[in-house]
């Protein structure tokens, strides 16, 4: 775990970056409408001057080199159906929404999941790792966008006891955030059930045994560390898919995130949003594996800067 | 106490050479035992079966509508009630699982299709080639492919043949590295210079030994494939990004009773229940091939 | 004579498996006084490693179950009757154990500092800086050099060599009365290996420790052990001083054991190995565990199960035979 290594990784995920905004910048351009062809009111005239406006009659390849100037100044340009807002302003709403909503989500995945997948490789094939285990297949095989409905139907319309949509109280919190981590504490259980399963046939823990260790000390300061490295190499993964999960979850509760942002910018062609949208997903992704790798790094100390 | 076990290995190992079974002939044998797997198998089956016969058995067609009997609850002549429009539910979750699962199979055939072409090539060239193809690999793995399908559904039309090849092209990557990895290990087994220096010809090599060998772990991973891809699909269905109106997929319908679920819930449970069984399904049946498959991987 | 610092009796375990009973350790004893060191010598599944598990109570139980027999540490405790907590006071503290394999028996993720310094935490109560200091001298005392820099690595950090240094380290932190050796130099190079056995002699000099050391190699058995008891199936065969069972051999088995390793002072042409294998505990008959092998056996060997012969003053042998047969 070297500088070098932290500034090889960075330099990697540049030309990935600039990979990703030429792409979706040219899908965007080349696909057929545009994002004032819907107005039923604008008269050719008026459809040129917003065009001048927003630099789209200058030919493709200008508006692309254009784009990635102001990219640099972290400028993602305004938007086109949002009047008078830029990009950066409305992603700047939409983030704090979907990053809260994805930690509480990423926190209810870890706490479910270790706790879970704890107990379960405390007590293998009884009661408590059968339960558990049952459970997170549930939370495996069933997508989001069906544990949340399900669960809206449970607790919100049937026995009234939390709120169906918003993004207001403490309580709105609940429901969205226990679907959206609900499948990540599934494999999170999984993952540490396995973890430590394996780490307790460790030659170095009869070691520990024969040290004279207390078993809450053989499980803390001898196992959690080598048995948990398998779910740290899954935390991005599992980042990756709370953003994606985001958007059906916001779509379910009408959280006003990044996520509903993105769809209906998609839908309504509003390309500067689209892509601030597109671009902050991927960076976010490309920064939660990053920074899971180097606390893989720093967990295991054999992984060398390689 | 370890020469013990030892020995128990090799007296196993040694029994089941002698029946000399091949390793299909006892892979089923290992996945007949689990009966979770050919559970899973059998229902799957069931459903492609009616997935196939649909537009002959089900009882309404799917656009059918009857505006005098809207969202009904369930009763005898419409199993799972009917929507908002007076249309069978039970119908529309065969045709919608029709297409979800047509998806499933033809994007996932697309996924095997690229992933064993770009592996074989990289793991037949080697070398330098080799090299950079697999670091594409690595840097495409990076790119949350999913926000890219999107794009490309809404800009480009949300047409069906449009959805499985992206759909196919989100899950190539861990194809094209299993088949890779095959490839590069089965060129220089023993058993293949083995059979070379034997006079066995190149075809028969490549039918007998490289294709069987390699076979394994790609009908696993395509079983793990299928329904990935059929949870993409809804997902993006769901989103309305997916198949259109007036047809329906899985996603779409599960999509169509959130609208409606406080009123009339079996317009969500059924394609819901639908949908997450036939996943379970695929993810049993897709576990039980690997251990199956990889004796060494599976615990007796 | 003084009292013994561990003293087994007719230790009994059996696993109780779903494929039937293992008697992995059938009617055992031994002891090890101050300053002495107890060779245990047999094949692997002889049970001489299940046997010092057992009373340490470091094996599952199920599927391991003790059925009789003590286990006397310094004259009062009986391990086998301790509760889990006082059993832990005394391993690492009273009783430390080294392994065969010193890759895999040091955590991987923790530094050899932190993992040198535990049982002193632990069991001696000091806290991180005292025991770093302690683990300094230990780790010096084992000859590792730079001992300050060394607690601050990891195990893959370390040869094979350094590795059981630091093991041996570790288990000599506590300063325990009894250190029970298991395999510990198998897994080393020729030249490590000997090393390896004078520091244990040496600090065995220095503290007055009793040492219980396992192996299956006779010629270290010879150099480093003052008593040696010979395992077969579960069995004691035979115990009695270094020059006994060398040179006053008793038992059928120890012979053939000492038949079939090579000497140096000997040149025996071909080397005779022991016909047969080692039985299945599981299928073991009421007669002697060797008979099948054994070159010397009778109609009742394969009957009844011999009783301990006294050679006075000290040398037992499991066997029906009165003495070997030259």
């Amino acid at each position: 775990m070297g500088i070098a290594y932290i500034l090889k990784r960075l330099a990697v995920m540049v030309p990935v970056f600039v990979l990703v905004v030429t792409l979706v910048f040219f899908m965007i351009r080349f696909a057929p409408g545009g994002p004032f062809d819907g107005e039923k009111a604008v008269s050719p005239e008026i459809k040129r001057n917003l065009l001048a406006k927003y630099h789209m009659d200058e030919p493709l390849w200008k508006q692309y080199f254009n784009y990635l100037g102001d990219l640099a100044r972290g400028d993602l340009g305004p938007s086109f159906k949002y009047a008078n807002r830029t990009v950066n302003e409305l992603i700047a709403d939409g983030l704090t929404v979907s990053l809260e909503l994805g930690m509480i989500s990423l926190g209810w995945a870890l706490l479910i999941g270790l706790t879970a997948g704890g107990i379960a490789s405390l007590r293998p094939n009884t009661l408590w790792d059968y339960i558990p285990m049952s459970f997170s297949i549930l939370g495996i095989c069933l997508p989001t966008f069906v544990i949340g409905p399900v669960l809206v139907l449970i607790f919100g319309i049937w026995l009234e006891w939390l709120p169906v949509a918003g993004w207001n109280s403490w309580e709105d919190r609940i429901l969205p955030s226990l679907t959206l981590g609900f499948a990540y504490a599934a494999y999170i259980s999984r993952l540490t059930r396995g973890g430590l399963m394996e780490i307790r046939n460790q030659d170095f823990i009869r070691t520990a045994r024969a040290k004279g260790l207390s078993e809450a000390r053989i499980l803390i300061v001898h196992s959690l560390r080598g048995g948990l490295l398998p779910v740290v190499s899954y935390l991005g993964p599992a980042l990756a898919g709370i953003i994606a999960g985001a958007l059906v979850t916001e779509t379910i509760f009408g959280i006003p995130g990044l996520g509903r942002f993105f769809i209906q910018s998609a839908v309504n062609r509003d390309y500067t949003v689209v892509m601030g949208t597109a671009l902050v997903y991927f960076t976010l992704i490309f920064v939660c594996n990053f920074l899971v790798d180097i606390a893989y790094a720093l967990l295991d100390p054999r992984v060398k800067h390689e | 106490m370890s020469s013990r076990t030892d020995s128990l290995v090799v007296i196993v190992k040694a029994d089941a050479e002698e029946k000399g079974h091949s390793l299909w002939s006892d892979a089923l044998q290992r996945l007949r035992k689990n009966k979770l797997a050919v559970a899973s198998a059998l229902f799957l089956i069931l459903e492609l079966v009616l997935f196939a016969i649909t537009p002959w058995i089900a009882p309404y067609g799917f656009e059918v509508q009857d505006l005098s009997n809207t969202v009904a609850p369930p009763s005898a002549e419409h199993w799972f009630g009917t929507d908002n429009l007076g249309r069978d539910q039970f119908s529309r979750v065969l045709y919608g699982g029709r297409i979800s699962m047509s998806v499933g199979l033809l994007a996932s055939l697309v996924s095997v299709f690229v992933g064993v072409l770009y592996g074989a090539i990289a793991g037949f060239a080697g070398g330098k080639l080799d090299s950079l193809m697999m670091r594409a690999v690595d840097v495409l793995y990076a790119l949350p492919f999913i926000f890219m399908v999107i794009i490309l559904m809404v800009y480009f039309g949300r047409n069906i043949v449009l959805l499985f090849v992206a759909l196919g092209l989100t899950q190539w990557l861990t194809m094209a590295r299993i088949v890779r990895g095959q490839v590069m290990s089965l060129r220089h087994k023993e058993f293949v210079d083995a059979a070379r220096t034997m006079g066995v010809s190149s075809a028969t090599i490549v039918l007998r030994h490289l294709i069987p060998n390699s076979l394994g772990p790609v009908i696993v991973y395509l079983t793990l494939t299928i329904p990935s891809i059929i949870l993409e699909e809804a997902f993006l269905s769901f989103l309305g990004l997916g198949v259109q109106a007036p047809m329906a997929s899985w996603g779409t319908l599960i999509a169509d009773g959130v609208a409606v679920m406080e009123n009339a819930p079996w317009l969500l449970l059924f394609p819901a229940a639908s949908l997450s069984i036939t996943l379970f399904c695929l993810n049993f049946l897709g576990d039980g091939l690997r251990d199956a498959l990889d004796p060494k991987g599976a615990k007796d | 004579m003084s009292t013994p610092v561990l003293e087994v009796r007719n230790l009994k375990a059996h696993f109780f498996t779903r494929r039937g009973v293992i008697p992995a350790v059938d009617d055992v004893s031994f002891e090890v006084r101050e300053g002495e060191t107890l060779g245990i010598v047999g094949e692997s599944g002889s049970g001489k490693t299940v046997t010092q598990l057992s009373y340490l109570r470091l094996l599952p139980e199920p599927p391991l179950r003790i059925l009789g027999g003590q286990a006397i540490l310094e004259g009062h405790h009986d391990l086998l009757q301790l509760s889990p907590k006082k059993m832990r006071a005394i391993r690492g503290h009273k009783i430390s154990m080294i392994f065969q394999e010193p890759m895999t028996s040091l955590n991987p993720y923790l530094t050899i500092g932190t993992q040198l310094c535990e049982p002193l935490q632990v069991h001696l109560r000091m806290d991180r800086k005292q025991a770093t200091k302690e683990a300094i001298a230990a780790m010096e005392r084992v000859g590792l050099a730079d001992a300050e820099a060394a607690l601050k690595r990891y195990p893959h950090e370390f040869s094979g060599g350094m590795r059981q240094r630091a093991m041996i380290a570790m288990a000599l932190t506590t300063r325990p009365r009894l250190l029970i050796a298991d395999e510990p130099t198998t897994a080393l190079d020729v030249t490590v290996q000997a090393q390896i056995l004078k520091l244990l002699k040496d600090i065995q000099k220095e503290t007055g420790m009793a040492i219980v050391f396992i192996t299956h190699d006779l010629g270290v058995v010879a150099s480093v052990a003052d008593k040696v008891a010979v395992m077969y199936a579960g069995h004691v065969m035979e115990r009695g001083s270094v020059d006994q069972i060398f040179y006053e051999t008793q038992n059928p088995y120890t012979h053939a054991l000492l038949q079939s390793t090579p000497r140096i002072d000997l040149s025996q042409g071909k080397l005779p190995a022991i016909g047969g294998t080692p039985p299945d505990l599981s299928r073991l008959g009421a007669g002697c565990p060797f008979v099948d092998r054994c070159v010397h056996h009778r109609d009742a060997c394969s009957r009844v199960l011999p009783e301990l012969k006294w050679f006075p003053p000290d040398h037992e042998s499991l066997c029906h035979l009165e003495g070997l047969p030259v």
